[in-house]
């Protein structure tokens, strides 16, 4: 858990660049910090592990004051991710690694089980990536092993900031998935910089919506969706917002609620989808399509019913209105 | 070619005692050279200020010909009795080491990838761990560039030592001159310039051997 209790960046007199935050990060959760450049978003996230001081009040991180720790402990305490992996091209991949464990003196052994457990948990063979280097790693390779690097330790908490800007929209919305995957294993309390609202809506529990220093709104992803509570909180996600708020609910969410529709045989040609996916898919297939229902199929892939546009129309409706609470993915 | 033969057997044992001495001359100055330049050259990535004014220094002295520097140590090493010979002669090249390696050092770890500082402090190193894991490795080639440069200079210039009696291969040279001897003249030239060859040849593969494969292209 990570509180913010009052906490104030000061440059000098004039240039203020965080005012006055309050914010907890629960345990386990994913918040992402999220609004346009020059917002204070980076410098609060660095402010965690006091790579930017702290002007006016404290930042607790598991019932600890930030600034009763040695700069150096706390760091080590903390995964810190960045947006170019910032990788060391001088040592191998298990050596960038295990930098944090060998920092703190874990033994040999102990660092070579971390890192066979730690390279599984991102789908890399331990024994072909040991001895190799960064450069002969992809851009999307690099960025995991930057990620669990942050990882290697253990720590509670984890700091990333842009971890995925860096990649094509392909590469990026896969390690998001990956990540997420990982995520739900080994539960850390994330702190996540962000500009873009995509991720912001897929990766975070809950998200920091900042403007010059200054909280515009925290809540989670459908909530700031559907009930923005300022001009610039609903200009910010745009006029499309109603359709970004469609990535928050997968058919499954929308077959517990309303239920599916039957399958129309007379209609050929039709295309499947699985129950898991988001509705937006599901919308932006409906739309592609000449037929008016896509067949929904689950995990065996099982023809389970079929799902229309009004379907999706009247699922969001209830939602919108707030009539109906449903569990939702990040 | 007789006559080569002939001056070869008589001279090559003072040939090579004489190379003997410019190189241990000139691997003591480089050595002193590299304990302070190395450590100045890291610490001035930290002071801006000075760092200007210290790398301004040490181009000036680089400026000053090699025979007036050699003038100049007469009259101080005096005070001391060191006056000639090898002391004045080996201050005189660390002196001129200094530019290249401060300047590479300097550099080097001035470019540094800045996110890959920031990383390191990032992830709990100690000033000590980030100099040492990550910014000096990944400035080797460069440091060790300004060295290799130093080197080749100091063998050039220490020829010019044997006029204030430091011995070296020099001597060869100046004995030539005066005896209008070709033979010493252009013995000594080729071993100092084979000095300088072998020299550079076993400081660039000391520079591989010591730099990582993930930083070797």
């Amino acid at each position: 858990m990570i509180t913010f209790n009052h906490v104030t960046k000061r440059y000098n007199e004039e240039k203020t660049a965080v005012k006055d935050l309050n914010f907890t990060v629960e345990k386990g959760n994913i918040v992402v910090l999220l609004g346009p450049s020059g917002c204070g978003k980076t410098t609060l996230l660095r402010m965690v592990n006091r790579l930017e001081s702290i002007s006016e009040g404290n930042i607790v991180i598991n019932e600890q004051d930030s600034m009763d720790l040695n700069a150096i402990e706390l760091r080590r305490k903390v995964g810190y991710v960045i947006q170019s992996n910032g990788l060391f091209p001088n040592m191998t991949i298990e050596e960038n690694v295990m930098i944090v464990p060998d920092l703190l003196g874990w033994t040999k052994k102990e660092k070579r089980e971390r890192f066979d457990y730690l390279m599984k948990l991102i789908g890399l063979d331990p024994k072909i990536y040991r001895k190799r280097f960064p450069h002969e790693l992809s851009g999307g390779q690099q960025q995991r092993i930057g990620v669990v690097r942050a990882l290697a330790a253990d720590p509670p908490v984890m700091l990333m900031d842009e971890p995925f800007g860096a990649l094509d929209p392909i590469i990026r919305e896969k390690i998001q998935d990956e990540f997420l995957q990982i995520q739900r294993e080994v539960k850390k309390t994330i702190l996540f910089v962000s500009h873009d609202i995509d991720e912001a809506i897929k990766m975070g529990d809950k998200i920091v919506l900042l403007r010059d220093g200054e909280i515009m709104q925290y809540d989670t992803p459908s909530e700031m969706l559907t009930h923005p509570k300022n001009e610039f909180v609903s200009q910010f996600f745009g006029k499309d917002r109603a359709i970004k708020s469609l990535s928050l609910h997968t058919v499954k969410n929308l077959q517990e609620v309303i239920g599916l529709a039957h399958i129309d045989d007379a209609i050929e040609d039709t295309k499947t989808i699985n129950v898991n996916q988001d509705l937006r898919n599901t919308i932006s297939m409906l739309l592609n399509q000449e037929a008016d229902q896509v067949i929904v199929t689950d995990d065996q892939g099982e023809r389970i019913g079929s799902i229309t546009i009004d379907l999706v129309q009247k699922y969001l409706h209830f939602e919108i209105k707030g009539k109906l609470s449903v569990s939702q993915e990040g | 070619m007789e006559e080569w033969l002939r001056f070869l057997e008589i001279n090559a044992p003072r040939i090579l005692e004489l190379t003997l001495d410019h190189a241990i001359l000139v691997t003591l100055a480089i050595i002193v050279a590299l304990l302070i330049g190395v450590p100045l050259g890291i610490y001035l990535t930290t002071n801006e200020y000075l760092a200007g004014t210290v790398l301004q220094v040490a181009s000036v002295t680089l400026t000053i010909p090699s025979i007036a520097l050699f003038g100049v140590m007469i009259p101080i090493f005096s005070i001391i009795n060191q006056g000639i010979g090898f002391l004045p002669a080996f201050v005189a090249l660390v002196l001129y080491s200094q530019l290249p390696i401060i300047r590479n050092t300097y550099t080097a770890i001035k470019n540094v990838n800045p996110e890959m500082r920031d990383a390191a402090i990032g992830m709990g190193m100690k000033t000590s761990q980030r100099l040492l894991r990550v910014e000096i490795p990944n400035a080797l080639p460069v440091i060790m560039a300004g060295v290799r440069t130093a080197v080749v200079l100091n063998i050039g210039i220490g020829v010019i030592a044997a006029y204030i009696g430091a011995g070296g291969l020099g001597v060869l040279i100046t004995q030539g001159i005066s005896r209008g001897d070709n033979y010493l003249i252009i013995s000594g030239s080729l071993a100092v310039a084979l000095l300088a060859i072998i020299a550079d040849a076993i400081l660039l593969f000391i520079q591989k051997r010591f730099t990582t494969k993930g930083i070797a292209n």
